[in-house]
């Protein structure tokens, strides 16, 4: 040790400090920094691996099965509890559900509705709440007084009611329910855009770009926008599970995806009325799958905020 | 000698903001706050003009009023014999590629999401859109290397900078378009003393370069001295006296540049220690309730009993000198 110490740095020759000055020096941006801090960040960095295998299990877990969501087993039908037992020797990994079907593809299946109802509706919220709250909060003023009452309007409304209304009179289907739950979630999404943005027009940059003549339009997009991105990004990320829940419990109520399909708010609520029957795999597959999953997408929105906040600690 | 005229000529120049009292009704008048109230200067090419006075005086909104960055409430700002408040927005465009500022917050000034480059370049793809991307990054080049920072560290970020290189990339981004005018908003007041004097100097190497014109705004008349063929002394919102610089550091008309100019330390120790420093006893009145009268007057050590009646109007004093006192 002591001897590296001693030696001296070594000198680069000069025609080499030539090149390097003629070439363009690479730049840190926030962007690469906020990456180091979530890479360093365990508990969200665990929970991409779980969840990148959740994802991978709910596109392609029905490869190694080679049963079906629909089929039923007349054999198993009406003594699940005995029979239908989860087993690896007969490839029923998940064993039955109370109808004699196999449960691994039915959560495999289930798994990629609820995932995609969750990414599905938070990107809709998101994309819809940045434009809208970025527009109210930098053009000001009364056009920002008329969008934000609309907000708030929309926002007194019973949105549970008023989707399980729509299920019930438009009729069962997954369309409804990114409709329905898209059309509202973003309403969160664009207050806590304008209250950001109302702040970043204020600051010198903004101010720069309007005194060098840049169109309202690029402003929103190369200055609000960018400087946004990070609380829109940890904002999605919490929207997900929030999507879940939100469509879990509709399902549960009965009214989500229609049979044969299924999700995992379905498949819990099957599982919580067979409980007593000694079925309590039911239960337990989807909700390891559900839980999983909702703690996964906490710990990576953490995991974004620290990263892409550091000041805010 | 031949008589130019002015690049800029302001008249009147009025600026006033409604101020909603806290816990009022809605239908409660609001109060106004003349932040800026009936300002008259003109600006040579070629020429600097210094802004001083206290913060909160309303130096940044007369810039940014003359840059239409905030509305006027009257007056006219005529570049070029065009009045720049009655523009529309098409033709107001044309015209900010002429004049572009500069910052107080150097590193505040610049998207911390774009690179160096990037920002540089954007006063040029505003303005003219018809340029390659190699022609503007030939030009971002060119311009950095004037103001001192080295080309190759174009796609670096603005975090990865001092203040005083900050500023300097500032200073390329409002060059790149060749202005005619460039109004500095304190630009030196966040950086260090030694790199105070450095940033002032690069802008009058530049400045003589170009043949530009600057508006130079700062808080204390020591930085302005330096730098101004001319200057200007604000107090809440209000013209109280244009010199030329010289003549002004010689012999202040106005009481209150009296003050500021005690105020300036003098590099001299002994003579330090025997100058008499004027203190301007009383704070600086709020600009929601100015005195009548004069502005001055609640702080002024000769005020007499004409000074609450009337408010002093801007005279020429010979000499190049212009004051609003009734008694100098
Ligand atoms: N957008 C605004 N709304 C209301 N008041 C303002 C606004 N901008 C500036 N002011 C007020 O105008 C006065 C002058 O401000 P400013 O021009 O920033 O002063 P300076 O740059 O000389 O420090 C201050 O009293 C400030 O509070
Ligand atoms: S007008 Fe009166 S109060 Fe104002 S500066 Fe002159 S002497 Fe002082
Ligand atoms: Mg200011």
């Amino acid at each position: 040790m002591n001897d590296r110490l001693a030696q001296p740095f070594q000198q680069p020759k000069t025609r080499e400090i030539a090149e390097r000055m003629a070439e363009d020096v690479k730049g840190r941006s926030l962007w690469a920094d906020a990456r180091r801090r979530f890479v360093a960040n365990r508990a969200a960095m665990v929970s991409v691996v779980v969840l990148t295998l959740i994802v991978l299990f709910s596109l392609f877990g029905q490869i190694i099965s080679e049963y079906d969501i629909e089929t039923i087993d007349w054999d198993v039908l009406g003594n699940v509890a005995t029979a239908g037992k989860p087993s690896i020797e007969n490839g029923h990994y998940f064993g039955f559900d109370e109808n004699g079907r196999d449960l691994y593809n039915r959560v495999v299946q289930g798994s990629r509705i609820s995932l995609a109802v969750g990414v599905i509706g938070a990107l809709v919220a998101v994309i819809v709440g940045t434009i809208y709250g970025a527009t109210a909060g930098f053009i000001g003023g009364r056009v920002d007084s008329i969008m934000m009452r609309l907000v708030d309007i929309f926002m007194s409304i019973p949105y549970m009611f008023v989707l399980i209304l729509l299920l019930v009179v438009a009729g069962r289907s997954i369309t409804m329910i990114f409709v329905g739950i898209g059309l509202t979630a973003w309403l969160d999404m664009s207050r806590i855009v304008r209250g950001q943005t109302l702040s970043i027009k204020n600051r010198e940059f903004v101010e720069a770009a309007i005194a060098i003549g840049v169109p309202t339009w690029r402003i929103i997009i190369r200055h609000i926008v960018p400087n946004l991105l990070g609380v829109v990004v940890v904002y999605a990320t919490l929207l997900v599970p929030q999507m879940i829940l939100t469509e879990s419990f509709i399902s549960f109520l009965g009214l989500g995806v229609q049979e044969p399909f299924t999700s995992w708010g379905a498949l819990l609520s099957e599982g919580t009325k067979t409980m007593n029957y000694g079925t309590l795999w039911h239960l337990a597959f989807p909700l390891f799958f559900f839980v999983v999953t909702i703690f996964c997408f906490f710990f990576i929105g953490d995991g974004l905020r620290d990263a892409l906040d550091p000041k805010d600690r | 000698m031949n008589v130019q005229s002015p690049l800029l000529s302001v008249r009147n120049l009025k600026v006033w903001f409604d101020i909603k009292r806290q816990g009022a009704m809605p239908w409660t008048p609001t109060d106004t706050l003349k932040a800026v109230d009936g300002v008259d200067f003109d600006l040579m090419p070629g020429e600097t003009l210094g802004i001083v006075g206290e913060s909160g005086c309303g130096k940044s909104t007369l810039a940014r009023a003359i840059m239409r960055m905030v509305p006027a409430e009257a007056g006219t700002v005529l570049w070029l014999g065009d009045d720049l408040l009655q523009l529309n927005h098409h033709d107001m465009r044309e015209h900010r590629k002429e004049m572009q500022m500069i910052f107080q917050d150097p590193l505040a000034s610049l998207n911390p999401r774009m690179t160096i480059g990037q920002i540089v370049a954007e006063p040029l793809k505003t303005h003219h859109p018809g340029l390659s991307p190699s022609e503007v990054k030939d030009r971002v080049r060119e311009v950095l290397d004037r103001v001192g920072i080295l080309p190759n560290m174009i796609n670096r970020y603005p975090h990865e900078f001092s203040g005083g290189q900050c500023q300097r990339i500032g200073i390329a981004r409002a060059l790149i378009v060749k202005p005619q005018l460039i109004i500095c908003d304190e630009p030196v007041s966040a950086l260090d003393v030694s790199i105070q004097a450095q940033v002032i100097n690069l802008l009058m190497e530049i400045q003589e370069e170009m043949g530009l014109s600057l508006i130079f705004i700062a808080h204390d008349l020591s930085v302005v001295k330096h730098i101004s063929t001319r200057v200007m002394v604000l107090y809440l919102g209000n013209v109280v006296e244009i010199s030329e610089a010289a003549q002004l550091y010689r012999s202040p008309g106005h009481p209150y540049t009296e003050a500021l100019i005690s105020a300036v330390p003098i590099p001299d120790p002994t003579a330090e220690a025997s100058k008499e420093v004027m203190i301007l006893d009383a704070d600086l009145p709020s600009p929601l309730n100015p005195p009548s009268g004069c502005v001055f007057r609640t702080r002024c050590p000769i005020a007499g009993p004409e000074c609450a009646e009337t408010k002093p109007p801007l005279s020429d004093r010979g000499n190049g000198q212009q004051v609003a006192c009734h008694k100098r």
